[in-house]
């Protein structure tokens, strides 16, 4: 460890939470937040006009990205917001034609999965679907679990924790065919996979910026034409008066900006950042005890998600980071409760095995050096964090054993 | 998470790590199931608790809390162990997360249950001293 320390660097490994705002897009935004560029959208100066314009130019460019129609972006706060109003607007919309019935899956966001719980309160009806052990869903089971009244099937594009890519044109031909509405929430996604709501049929989509090295406190909901629903923020006429509030402008043009380049060369950077994620999974998988959280194809080119057995998440999170390494875990002490994770906990892993799992996201940023410093210091780190754990020599002398799932 | 320089001083470096092979008092508590375990070794001479060591399967502060309460009993008398309170080692810390104080709590009941094995070794019923230990298998919010 303390060799380690010696060299140390700073590594990123943890994209899936956040990003650093590009050079390209910071200064794309900047000009937008003084001098010539604060105006007011809704104004009918010229100052105010530019930034109306700027705002249009960078809603075709977030639907260029996505194959929609620049007025079927709506711009929202983040992606938890887009979530939110998609589901509880349809909601809402469809309860009146008796229509209360969701179908989402058990390892959604918190931003998914919590409204649902909202909208279970208020008397709708919510169908979990369960994942299987890699993390993935069978389109089949949404077409099983849709009812005459279902009003909305929302399925994630990708999981925000494991990576894996779910089956979404397939989901969203059958639910087209049944006639019901289809969201999915693209946070992760987006600029890592090749989207296009026409062809895949998806009906609303959520994105958000940060995730694409555009600020945070920036997303937008494609909203399919044709389909109303009540608004989540009422007020004045901003968003063609479907969601209310003076528009972040620098923010929003940066994500039209940030968007642009981040879907520009997707097939490109699966080509670069896949063998680098690879390596890293296969070098920890050296790593006794260890094991891959996911399905190891269907999954986003950057997301590596492993569990060592008889170390501790959080621990690791931190000895990582004396070692400039940031990364993520879905341990209990990491989720701010006493579960673990409930996407480790939906593939059927036993809470010992979730509490020693470790996210690593990497990006086309990332270089072969950042990767080799990343499988030397979570060896170092794994090691460590094991060789002070009684659960560890327990496992090793057989005392105690643990099955990696349920 | 927001840790004090003590508790990721204490992480970083964690005193007495590792087992006393003579220890006259062991104890585990936790499950890791929760997440948490912690086993505490104690080297008890005359009264006073001349070695403390530990290992501990947890978050940062799991680990900077078993530090911390292995110093601070680390030299003392059986009686003062006794007297350990999870606040004590709370503040030894500069403070906690309050999601946190749950580790404080198991350091001051692995030393306790440490304790109890001696007095069991000893042929002293721990009962009337220590009162009854927790239930080991439920993931409890202290």
């Amino acid at each position: 460890m303390n060799e380690m320390l010696n060299k140390k660097r700073f590594v990123y490994a943890d994209n899936a939470a956040t990003t650093q705002i590009s050079e390209e897009v910071f200064q794309t935004m900047l000009p937008w937040l003084r001098e010539n560029g604060y105006g007011n959208p809704s104004s009918i100066y010229e100052l105010g006009r530019r930034a109306g314009f700027a705002i249009e130019d960078a809603r075709k460019k977030v639907a260029d990205a996505l194959g929609a129609q620049p007025n079927e972006i709506y711009f929202t706060g983040c992606g938890s917001e887009s979530d939110n109003w998609a589901i509880k607007g349809v909601a809402h919309k469809l309860a009146a034609k008796g229509k209360k019935h969701i179908i989402t899956s058990a390892f959604e966001h918190h931003a998914v999965l919590h409204t649902c719980a909202a909208l279970e309160k208020e008397g709708f009806e919510v169908t979990y679907l369960p994942v299987g052990p890699l993390g993935l869903l069978d389109p089949k089971q949404v077409a099983d679990a849709i009812r005459p009244d279902t009003a909305l099937v929302t399925i994630m594009y990708a999981n925000n924790e494991i990576g894996t890519i779910q089956p979404i044109p397939e989901i969203g031909a059958i639910c087209r065919e049944r006639g019901v509405l289809f969201h999915t929430d693209a946070v992760q996604a987006v600029g890592n996979v090749p989207i296009n709501v026409k062809e895949q049929q998806i009906d609303l989509l959520s994105l958000s910026g940060h995730k694409l090295h555009a600020p945070k406190g920036v997303g937008a909901l494609y909203i399919k034409k044709g389909i109303i629903f009540p608004n989540l923020i009422d007020g004045g006429e901003q968003e063609r008066g479907r969601r209310a509030g003076t528009e972040n402008v620098a923010s929003i043009i940066a994500l039209g900006r940030a968007i642009e380049l981040a879907c520009a060369d997707i097939p490109q950077k699966i080509a670069k950042v896949t063998p680098m994620r690879n390596r890293i999974i296969d070098a920890l998988l050296e790593l006794p005890m260890s094991r891959l959280n996911g399905d190891r194809e269907k999954r986003l080119m950057g997301n590596a998600n492993l569990s060592f057995v008889g170390a501790e998440g959080e621990a690791l999170l931190l000895g990582l980071d004396m070692m400039g390494v940031c990364a993520s875990s879905g341990s209990a002490c990491t989720t701010g409760s006493l579960d673990p994770s409930h996407v480790l906990l939906s593939l059927g892993l036993c809470h010992e095995v979730a509490h020693g799992s470790l996210r690593l996201t990497i990006s086309d940023w990332t270089t072969e050096e950042d990767v080799d410093y990343i499988i030397q210091a979570v060896k170092t780190v794994v090691e460590r964090t094991r060789n002070m754990s009684p659960l560890w020599e327990d496992l090793q002398t057989g005392k105690k054993t643990v099955p990696f799932s349920r | 998470m927001l840790y004090s320089d003590k508790v990721l001083e204490h992480f970083s470096n964690p005193h007495n790590v590792g087992e006393i092979p003579d220890a006259n008092g062991v104890g585990e508590v936790g499950n890791a199931k929760c997440g948490d375990i912690m086993k505490m070794y104690l080297k008890i001479q005359d009264g006073v608790i001349t070695d403390a060591k530990f290992k501990t399967f947890g978050c940062g502060a799991a680990i900077a809390t078993s530090s911390m309460a292995t110093d601070m009993i680390k030299g003392s008398t059986i009686e003062d162990a006794l007297k350990l309170s999870n606040q004590a080692v709370v503040d030894a810390l500069d403070g906690l997360p309050a999601s946190k104080i749950h580790c404080s709590v198991l350091a001051e009941q692995a030393v306790k249950a440490a304790l109890a094995d001696y007095y069991q070794r000893q042929g002293v019923d721990p009962k009337p001293i220590l009162g009854d230990l927790p239930d080991g298998d439920a993931c409890h919010m202290h």
